[in-house]
Order: C-alpha cells, then structure tokens, then sequence
C-alpha cells in the first residue's frame, strides 16, 4: 500500500444537508454538482438538437408538444423559421458552455484535481462554492428566456452585432432575450474566473510532498493549463457582454454603427463598431475551443495510459503540445473572421499560426499512436471512448487544414463543413473524453462500477452513429450547404436534403443511444457492484485514496509522492505498476527525466 | 473486442474518403477568374489533409489491432526512435505541409482580395437588408448619388435612401432586385449593409464576403460564363435568413446594356 504517513491538519466535515449538499464547501460534491448540471444541460442540448434536425429534414413535420415550448414559435406544434434559430442559438450556447466546458473541466477538474495533487480541498472554497452556484444561476437565466417575452435570442451563440444590440426590432427575442443571453453568459464567466483561480493555486500552491510540477498527472496538467486559458478568456467576454446588456438597457452604442435602418427607421445609436464585437467575442471563442478539448487531451491520455499499462512515450511533451495549443489558440482566433470584411491583410497573420498549430496537435497525436504500439492495451468503456476519441480528433482536426485557409474559407465559411469540423473536433472528440472520464472514474466518485456490457453498447452505437452525423456535414459543407438555415427553398439546396434526412435519422438513433448511459449512470449510482480503491490497477494519488474518498481526501494525512505518474509497466509488488505515494523502488521501466 | 473496433475505424475511414474521391458532393464548375486558383488550392489541401486522415485513422487501428487484450504476460514494448523522432517527423512533414499550403494559398488569397480592382472595372452597388439584396447602377453619368439612410422607405421604393430632388446624381440611377452583369467584364462590388449584418456567395463564382453595418466593403471579380447563379446570405440576419436570396444574370455585353435599359425605364 501507498505510504500516507504525514499527519494533516483535522478537517472537519459538515453535518447538515444543506452544507453537506448543496451549499458545500467540499471540492468534490462542487464537481458532482458540476457533472448533475453538465449532464441535466446536455441532455437539454440534445433535445434541441433533436428538434433542430427533425425541422431540417421534415420542415412541415408536428411535433407532438412543440408549441408548449412557444406558442408563438410553433403554431400547431408546426417549428416557425425564427423559432428554428432561437432552438438553434439556445443549442450551441448550452452545448459551449453549459456542457463542453463545465464537465471536463469544472466538474472532473474540480473532484479529481486537488486529489491529484494530494490537497485536501482548494484553497479558496468559498469562491469555489460561489463558482457552482454563479454557474446555475447562469443556467437557469439562460433557461428563462424561452418562457419571457418572445422567446430566447434567435442570433446563434456567436451573437454577432449589431443583430444583438438593436433589440426587438430585429426579431424574435432580440431585445430581453439577448439581455438575458448575455447575462447567463456574464454569470456564466464570473463563475469560470471563480474556478479558474481556484485550480491554478491548488495546482501551483497546494501539491504535497515530491509532487513536483513535472509529477503531476496529464489531467492535472490539462486542468491548470485550461484554467490559464479560462482566466483570460472569460475575462474578455464578461465584460463584452456587459457592453451589450448596456447597449439595450443604457442607449449606449458600443456595437451598432450609425446610419442603420431597420423598419424604415433609423436605428437611434450612433458611432459604435459592428467589427468590436467579433474581435472581442473570439479573442474569447478561440482559446473556448481549447478550453473545451485541452481537458479531454489530458483525462484520454491519463485513462490511455491505465489501459495501456505503459507510459506514454513522453509525458513531457503532451504538456508542452497542451501549453503550445493554449498559447496559439489567442493568435488565431481571426480565421473565424476572415470574409468578416477585417482587413484582408490580417487575415493571412491568422491564418499562418492557425496552420502552425496543427503541429502541436499532430504531436500529441502521434504520442498517443505510437505510445500503443507494444502496450498491453485493456479494452474497456474507458479506454473505447479514450481511442475513440482520438479517431474523432484526427478527424476533426483535418477539417481544420481547409478552414485556416482564407482562399479556401471563401468557399466553406459559414457552410456545414464548418458544422462537422467544430462538431467533430470540440463537440464529440470533448463528449468522448468526457465519457471516457466518466467510465474511469466513476468507481472512485461513486464507490460503485458502471456496467461494461451497456458501456461498451453506449461507445459502438455512439461512436458509429457520430461518424453518420458529422462526417455528411462536410460533404454538405463542400457543396455549399448554407449553416444556420432552417429550411431549404426551392434553389440549389434542395437537392441536398436527403442527406439532412439520413442525417436526421442518424441524429435521433445516436440521441436515444445516449439514453443508456443515463440509464447507466444512474443505475449504478445504486445498484452497481462494490468498486474496490483501485479498480483499474492505476497509480495516481486519486486510486491511493479509498473508495470514494473521505471528507479530507485522504483521511487526516498527507501522502508523499515518490515517482512520476505513470509507472505502469514494472515490476513492483502489487502487480505490473508502482503508485506515485509509494516508496517502493521502480526494478524496470523510466523516470522521464 | 479491440479487432473488431480496428476494423470499424478503417471502414469508417475509408467510407469516408469514398464520396470525396469520387466527387460525389462538390462545388459547380467556377464561373471566375481567380476561382481556378481557390480551386487547385482546395485539391492540394484534400490529398494532404486526405492522406493524413487515412494514414492516422489505418495506423490507429493496426497498433489496437495489434495490441489490443494481450494478456498481462505481454512483453512492454516501446516504439523504435522514441517520442523524439515522433517530434522530428511531425515538425519535418506537418510544417512543409503548412509552408506550402500558407505560401501558396496566399496567391489565391490576394487575386481576390490583395489587388485594387482596374480603372476600367464597372461599378455596382449592393445593399443587404432584413431580407433582401438590392443592387444599384450609376447610369449614364457614371455617378451613384449620395446616401441618405433617414430618407429609405419601402413603400415609396426609395430602397437606398436617394435624394433625387437635391441630388442630381442620383436621378439616374437604376436599382434592381436582380444583379445582372456582363460576361468578362470585371465587376468592382461596393456593399453596404442596411441594417445588421449579411454576407453575399456565389458558389460558382468562388466569392464570399461579409456585409459590415458602418462600414463600405468592395469586392472585384470577372464572371467567364452566361447563366444565373444564385447569390445568398451566408450571415445569420434573422427569421427570414434562409429565404434571404437573389440571382446574378452573367449576360453577353449585348444582352446586359438592354437589360439596363428595360431596367433604367422601369425606375
């Protein structure tokens, strides 16, 4: 067993229902809380997405109960076009936000982080509290706005001015939807900046005894390197969207230019900048996609390399590729923009960085790849969803050759082929991360295991039916096919819309599939079997713990931490791998110096 | 379990690639002058992203074919040259691949948008609006007059604001619903948008651009082939977004001064 020798201070747990939770202080309830809501706006997320792809495909289509989301949005439970956009712009923002970067990074990053780094909780857990409940608050905002006024804002979540600062007149939804779009959003950031701090100083304040930074686990790497990125993102885009709640609320135009007329009327702003917004918004939304898949970069590796039962062929450079992907993704964000009518100059200063960071990410893919050559890989819902996240990434990743290409972003700006790439490459490839997560350390969260066999049904039918959805979406994108349309007139789409319908069809079944893992989870939560400490024979300080962890993480003590992460493949007592707290002696294997 | 999951990654990825080689969703034919450019530009992206994608996905699933549930026993192997040589390959072949397509997609880039459109270029006006485009002529005096934002009004048709009665320049001006412009004659695109923003495509004439609300954004391209195309909004505009459309005509110079003059009558 791991040596957990030194004693710690006594760290008392809350009695209470209320502290113990709901308003917790404790690190790892504030994840579970993460997760619940991850998973309660994935599941919303998806529902949307449903609704969004049965209207593509079938534009007449009833369906059943529509029109008690919005009468006026579906009249004979029949989707109206302004209705389509606002289900479309509540689905992105919910995806983004509400699930791509609360469960791989605030809900794992907040349970496993400060036991990975040996803490006992994070050194600010108030503020870490105050982050969760910000977030749902943020949540139910965001929420409200399909049962107020005229609905949630239409403008997608890109929310580009002036669309979203002219108000009501513009549409649906345009004025108090967009004021409570940008204060979920506002929330939302107050409450990433809450968290972020917390992880960097738990990572950089709180590691115990030989766990230097060069020991921590990639996960821990990925969660410090993302909540770097979070700080400075959200910090931008808060008060971006301060200045629209002002543009609608305090006649202030900070993004409606003069001289616009809409209705025949002059629209009564004047001086503002259209462009601002844009560059505001992804100076933020660039470094989001990586604050998205960073985390699943380092829970895939860390579950890859339990299943793999050998290290990676260099911890090291991971870590530098996830370090180099944070700091380029803030010098590329301009290839969202380049037919934005910035100047076209820039637009080839976006687009060479954004070439350049295929190198980190084709690095890293390759450390993954050839790390399993010669493994004892274990095949298991973990690792399926792990390796299936890699196939997602490389496929993704491709896409984005085209699309960092202004000459060729003429062609597939705002089609579908940028549909399937941002889909597939922060979309699935971070759901596939985020379940592989789920599936490895749900034992140690739960004291329970999750069922295999449904797993592993779960990963083929998601895996397969992904493939089915996103890769047709280039194939429309290179055609032409228009995004955010919600139908398609008599012009050259129509043609196109039997792949919506396959696509539609592909959709629901991949959707439903997603049903069993609930099931699963849920399941489980209660009646799964026993899960011993260390299930999966992993070394890290999380599985030298008990199952699940006690209030202090690791029962009044400190453990001290004797080697890199990942010694699997040695002989040691236990078995073919040495945990980091334990002092036994690595006989084979590598210290990565 | 593994051999089964190696062999779905291969056919996924080679189903993939099938409907990509044999063209089966693509652009139309390019109607332009610079679109060979953006064309071959695509191509030699496709067979380096293409060939990259495959050899990842193939050499993924041999390594999990291979190694996949080999029992504890199993001796731990590590690949021959190491993380470093891994480095080297992907810094040798992944920046040549980004050298040549940032160098080369640069020429495509700047044909469009780099060079000042030619003295001789014939001017027209589009303006994109909640959900529509309209387009305007100079006339015969080669002028457009002046814009005046408070004076548009749809139901006298005053679609661009004009001030005929102050304003001689604008009097002959001629605005369409359709855009029609003669074949082999570079065209200089003055865009405004009326309200929030748009954007204007022309698959066949490989050119997208954005319409920025206080801003005036031009655009030059030269059509090489009669036929109506059809122009649309590529930026989300509001509930008619998708509806939000209108044709380009590409006529002979015959067939395009009587258009204008049945249009300039019917002003």
């Amino acid at each position: 067993m791991p040596d957990i020798s030194a004693p710690a201070a006594q760290h008392q747990a809350p009695t209470s229902f209320i502290r113990k939770h709901v308003f917790s202080l404790d690190h790892k309830v504030i994840g579970k809380q993460y997760y619940a809501l991850a998973l309660l706006a994935a599941l919303s997320g998806m529902v949307l997405s449903w609704l969004m792809r049965i209207h593509l495909g079938w534009t007449n289509a009833r369906i059943p109960g529509l029109q008690w989301l919005s009468k006026n949005g579906a009249p004979g439970d029949v989707m109206t076009p302004e209705f389509y956009l606002q289900l479309m712009t509540m689905h992105g923002t919910i995806m983004v936000f509400f699930v791509l970067t609360t469960a791989p990074f605030a809900a794992f990053g907040n349970y496993f982080l400060p036991i990975q780094v040996g803490a006992e909780d994070m050194p600010f857990p108030r503020f870490n509290m105050m982050s969760f409940w910000v977030t749902f608050m943020a949540f139910l905002v965001l929420m409200l706005s399909f049962f107020l006024g005229d609905g949630p804002t239409l403008g997608g979540w890109t929310q580009y001015a002036p669309l979203n600062a002219v108000g009501a007149v513009a549409g649906p939804g345009q004025g108090l939807g967009v004021v409570l779009w940008a204060t979920s959003i506002g929330l939302f950031c107050i409450g990433q900046l809450l968290g972020s701090l917390n992880f960097i100083s738990t990572t950089l304040d709180l590691r115990v005894k030989g766990m230097s930074l060069m020991r921590l686990p990639l996960s821990a790497w990925a969660w410090f390197i993302t909540s770097c990125m979070g700080l400075t993102a959200f910090a931008v885009l808060m008060p971006a969207c301060i200045l629209v709640i002002l543009d609608h609320l305090a006649g202030t135009s900070f993004f409606v230019a003069s001289g616009l007329v809409l209705n025949d009327q002059l629209v009564p702003h004047s001086g503002g900048s259209t462009l601002l917004w844009q560059h505001l918004f992804w100076f933020f939304g660039h470094p989001e996609v990586y604050i998205a898949i960073v985390p699943g970069i380092g829970i895939v590796s860390h579950v890859l390399m339990a299943n793999m039962r050998k290290p990676m062929l260099s911890q090291r450079v991971i870590i530098y590729c996830m370090g180099a992907l944070a700091v380029l993704s803030y010098m590329v964000y301009g290839h969202h923009m380049f037919v934005s009518g910035m100047n076209p100059i820039s637009a080839l200063a976006f687009s060479f960085p954004t070439l350049v960071i295929t190198i980190p990410a084709t690095i890293t893919v390759l450390i993954w790849v050839f790390s399993l050559y010669g493994s004892r890989l274990r095949i298991n819902s973990a690792s399926l969803f792990a390796l299936g996240f890699i196939s997602m990434f490389v496929s993704g990743g491709v896409s984005g050759f085209f699309l960092a290409q202004p000459s060729i972003d003429i062609m597939l700006h705002a089609t579908y082929f940028v549909v399937g790439h941002f889909h597939m490459v922060m979309g699935v490839a971070a759901m596939f991360g985020i379940f592989a997560g789920t599936y490895f350390w749900f034992p140690k969260m739960t004291g329970r295991m999750m069922n295999e066999t449904l797993g592993k049904v779960h990963f083929w039918l998601s895996f397969v039916g992904t493939y089915c959805i996103f890769m047709p979406f280039h194939y429309l994108g290179m055609a032409g096919n228009v995004r955010r349309y919600s139908s398609f007139p008599e012009d050259y789409l129509q043609p196109l819309i039997p792949v919506h319908r396959l696509i539609t069809i592909a959709a629901l079944l991949t959707g439903a599939a997603q049903l069993i893992f609930v099931y699963n989870l849920v399941h489980s939560r209660f009646r799964g079997q026993s899960a011993p400490d260390n299930p999966w024979e992993a070394t890290s300080l999380e599985w030298s713990t008990a199952t699940p962890p006690p209030f202090d993480n690791f029962g009044g003590k400190h453990p001290v931490v004797y080697h890199d992460p990942y010694q699997y493949g040695v002989e040691s007592s236990v078995g073919d791998y040495v945990m980091q707290a334990s002092p036994e002696q690595v006989k084979s294997g590598q210290e990565e110096k | 379990m593994g051999k089964i999951f190696a062999v779905t990654i291969i056919v996924i990825a080679i189903a993939s690639a099938i409907p990509v080689v044999m063209h089966t969703w693509e652009a139309p034919a390019d109607v332009s002058t610079h679109g060979h450019l953006i064309d071959e530009q695509m191509s030699e992206t496709m067979l380096e992203a293409g060939v990259s994608f495959l050899a990842a996905q193939i050499i993924l699933a041999i390594f999990i074919w291979q190694f996949s549930n080999r029992g504890a026993e199993a001796k731990i192997k590590t690949f021959p040259g190491g993380a470093m040589g891994l480095v080297i390959a992907a810094l040798v072949l992944v920046g040549a691949e980004v050298l040549a397509l940032g160098v080369f997609g640069v020429k495509a880039w700047a044909d469009v948008y780099l060079t000042a459109p030619s003295a001789n270029a014939m001017p027209v006006q589009v303006q994109a609006g909640q959900f529509a485009f309209y387009f305007r002529y100079p006339g015969p005096d080669g002028k457009f007059g002046a814009l005046h934002p408070e004076l548009i009004n749809e139901a006298t048709q005053n679609l661009f604001g004009l001030d005929p009665e102050h304003d001689p320049d604008s009097r002959d001006d001629i605005v369409t619903a359709e855009m029609a412009v003669p074949v082999n004659k570079e065209i200089h695109l003055l865009m405004h948008a009326k309200d929030v923003g748009h954007s204007f495509f022309v698959r066949e004439l490989r050119v997208q651009q954005d319409f920025v609300p206080g801003l005036d954004v031009s655009l030059h391209f030269t059509a090489t082939k009669v036929g109506r195309y059809e122009i649309v909004c590529t930026q989300l505009c509001g509930l008619g977004h998708y509806n939000m459309k209108a044709y380009l005509d590409v006529l002979s110079e015959q067939d395009f001064n009587d258009w204008l003059k049945k249009e300039a009558a019917m002003q």
